[in-house]
């Protein structure tokens, strides 16, 4: 029974997901479980971009040391590293879309097996934007999707048709949930790897799209 | 030509018209033009569109314009901050333009740049893409968005000089720029304006050509989301 399946905790699909990255690569972490893959690079030498207008994006400042004037793309107060630098929102978004960012880590609601992304709003509830996650989609050189394979209600996200209004329309390369890793390949979803305790058809049980 | 101004209801005046399309700073509560916000606010002025990333929050930023009904549209691309920004939508009362940031970001510094329209991958597929120029490009498709060009730019700085060049703080730059850029007519609040010379012309961020009216003032400056880590005890 698919919903009994646990597999990888958030901080396990976190580590899951900084093995994707590899040294020198400039990267944009998405809020929620992305944002813990910073915990996870190791001694990789991975520089965190905040599309706010920074490369080089420090830990949570100790308190009493907080700057109103340094704060990520969640607007939480951060601090910045040697190798930091500052630049305008245009020339943020000019190093996205042009290809400059290797890859993001990103949450979703639901990914398509053709790599469709929704994730910025659900009709008739509270819509507050899609913020940079369009840009980022559209522009970096990978996206990595970090999500739960279920929703609440246990059902599916990951579909063979996203019913949400999309962020990016086959945009997405990997998709790494509790239960295991998937590739979007040119015929279709391809399992990579599974979960801690999960097999193949636990996989197959729990998604709605056709993993080929 | 004098630039350097006593107050920012003094740098507004005889720049407001009702149902003007400004272009605000800011991202969140960071390096947002609070002294000229306070001023819009005080000047009456109405039916404005307002060009800027976000809202602000209930009281302190965008949303005190959004308090006293002033603002008639907002093109932002994230507002999810802002209780009452969202009852004036909901109710019809207050239009929405989403765009993606990257999008905003660029429209701000087409419009500057004198570059009325431009191709983007962003949005194609989504909602954002309906209605728009289609057009392919080595094999891949991208759609059309345009440039904007704001009857006012107001903006926040960390230094300024007397001619106008500035120089921004850490993530404060922000939208600045491009904000700065796509108006007829830049107003920029700063927190010390220093004499011209004092600042090094390699370290200029903005040049004061884009900068028309300059005040200092004391800044809130409010943090959002206070987030902070315990000091090791290893």
């Amino acid at each position: 029974m698919p919903s009994s399946i646990k597999g990888w905790d958030r901080n396990q699909m976190a580590a899951r997901a900084a093995q994707e990255l590899e040294d020198g690569m400039y990267v944009n972490l998405g809020i929620g479980i992305p944002t813990l893959v910073a915990n996870y690079v190791g001694d990789k030498d991975i520089t965190l971009q905040s599309e706010n207008g920074m490369l080089g994006m420090g830990p949570f400042p100790f308190e009493g040391e907080e700057d109103a004037d340094l704060i990520n793309a969640g607007k939480q107060t951060i601090t910045e590293l040697n190798r930091t630098s500052y630049f305008d929102s245009a020339t943020s978004f000019g190093m996205i879309r042009g290809g400059k960012i290797a890859a993001a880590i990103l949450g979703a609601m639901e990914v398509s097996e053709r790599g469709d992304l929704a994730n910025w709003m659900i009709p008739g509830k509270l819509v507050k934007g899609m913020g940079g996650a369009m840009d980022l989609v559209a522009g970096v050189g990978r996206v990595i999707v970090v999500m739960d394979h279920t929703n609440k209600h246990g059902e599916s996200k990951v579909l063979r048709d996203c019913t949400l209004p999309l962020t990016g329309k086959g945009v997405v390369d990997r998709i790494i949930t509790n239960l295991g890793v998937l590739d979007v390949t040119v015929n279709g979803l391809s399992l990579v790897e599974c979960a801690d305790g999960v097999t193949r058809q636990d996989i197959i049980g729990a998604t709605e799209a056709l993993i080929v | 030509m004098k630039k350097v101004y006593g107050s920012a209801s003094e740098a507004l005046d005889g720049l407001l018209q009702d149902g003007m399309l400004i272009a605000a700073g800011g991202f969140g509560l960071c390096g947002i033009p609070e002294l000229l916000i306070d001023a819009l606010v005080a000047s009456g002025v109405k039916d404005l569109t307002v060009a800027s990333n976000n809202a602000g929050v209930d009281d302190f930023g965008l949303g005190k314009l959004l308090a006293t009904r002033q603002i008639k549209k907002m093109i932002s691309s994230y507002v999810g901050e802002n209780a009452e920004f969202m009852r004036q939508y909901l109710s019809g009362e207050l239009e929405l333009e989403f765009n993606p940031q990257g999008t905003l970001a660029e429209r701000m510094r087409a419009g500057g740049a004198g570059i009325p329209g431009f191709y983007t991958k962003t949005g194609v597929g989504t909602v954002i893409a309906e209605g728009k120029d289609h057009r392919d490009f080595n094999g891949e498709t991208y759609i059309m968005e345009e440039g904007i060009f704001a009857d006012l730019s107001i903006i926040k700085a960390w230094k300024a000089d007397d001619t106008g060049n500035l120089i921004f703080r850490k993530t404060a730059r922000n939208f600045n720029p491009p904000a700065a850029m796509c108006g007829k007519v830049c107003v920029a609040e700063v927190e010390e304006i220093v004499p011209r010379g004092s600042i090094d012309p390699d370290l200029i961020h903005l040049p004061g050509i884009y900068v028309h009216r300059i005040i200092q003032g004391p800044h809130e400056k409010r943090i959002e989301q206070r987030t902070v880590r315990q000091k090791e005890s290893a």
